[in-house]
């Protein structure tokens, strides 16, 4: 029905739009950073705490970015749609 | 000059590639660039482990030279699991110290040149299923059948196939998470070696202290950190 160019470049702006899912993790790792900055500042002590504390959570946020990126690396890629 | 060399640029860089075929009669069994970068990685760990030990059996009361750094690392790992599962540590700081040196040599073999192990999803996922399977025998031994139930029904017992698919979800994001930041990085270092070889000159190396060793070590770290929390949670019985 579709031209396989057309269904290849249809793909590849899925594929951007897929990785718009980047914005939410990099606003949720920006404000834990931001927290853990102030919790240093207020406790100078607990900074291997804090840090290490915050790299899990921020490790964890990060994942919902990743499943964008792994849709976009699947567009562009693995092809899955085919005419 | 012409900066974008996309003509001799192909997806074929970063991804896992056929290296020789094997025929058992009508089927065909790939041994892929994983294979070997795992065997790589397998092996260099495996040598080291027999110096170790060697080191170790030579040392006296005061350790010198390679035993000083095996007791470094051992007390450092068991450190990181002391401290993150308490009580439950004793039986798993075996496993959970050699699950984070394989994971972090694999992240780290991306600086060799090799394409890191780990960016294959054939390796990340039987990681997550050995800690699924860890999860789940410890829940089982710990918290009985019926802690168990109790735990999927948790509010209400309407709730329990939200609780299944939350318990089934554990090792697929613990192995895509690790997965997608190593294979992020690998994509992104032949992109930069692939569409702007002209000038990937010594800056290249920048990228690399970030996308191979920091995020990882990251990656490793909290790939430990968690299933260990896993772990230690199914363990508690309160």
């Amino acid at each position: 029905m579709f031209d396989q160019n057309f269904i290849y470049g249809c793909s590849a702006i899925g594929a951007g739009l897929a990785v718009i899912a980047g914005i939410g993790p990099g606003v949720g790792q920006g404000i834990a950073a931001g927290h853990a900055a102030a919790a240093v500042g207020r406790n100078p002590g607990a900074k291997g705490d804090v840090t290490s504390t915050m790299l899990l959570g921020q490790a964890v946020a990060e994942t919902t970015g990743l499943y964008g990126l792994l849709v976009a690396m699947l567009l562009m890629f693995v092809k899955p749609f085919k005419a | 000059m012409m900066l974008l060399t996309i003509d001799d640029f192909s997806a074929d860089s970063f991804m896992v590639g056929g290296v020789f075929p094997l025929h058992f009669g009508d089927t065909t069994l790939w041994i892929t660039s994983t294979h070997i970068c795992l065997l790589i990685v397998v092996l260099t760990l495996t040598i080291f482990s027999f110096f170790a030990r060697a080191a170790m059996e030579k040392s006296g009361d005061v350790p010198k030279g390679l035993a000083n750094i095996v007791e470094m690392i051992v007390e450092l790992l068991d450190g990181i699991v002391k401290g993150t599962m308490g009580k439950h540590a004793g039986p798993f700081k075996n496993y959970i110290g050699s699950i984070f040196i394989f994971i972090l040599f694999s992240n780290l073999s991306g600086l060799l040149g090799l394409r890191p192990p780990t960016a294959d999803y054939g390796v990340t996922f039987p990681l997550g299923i050995l800690t699924f399977t860890l999860i789940t025998f410890n829940k089982f031994k710990y918290q009985k059948v019926s802690g168990v139930i109790k735990g999927l029904c948790d509010p209400w017992p309407f709730w329990l196939p939200i609780n299944l698919i939350g318990d089934f979800a554990v090792p697929i994001s613990l192995s895509l998470r690790l997965f997608a930041n190593i294979l992020s990085g690998t994509v992104m270092m032949s992109l930069v070696y692939g569409l702007l070889s002209t000038i990937a000159y010594a800056w290249p190396a920048a990228l690399h202290v970030y996308f191979d060793m920091f995020s990882g070590a990251i990656q490793t770290y909290v790939f430990c950190m968690l299933t260990m929390t896993y772990i230690a949670s199914a363990r508690d019985t309160d």
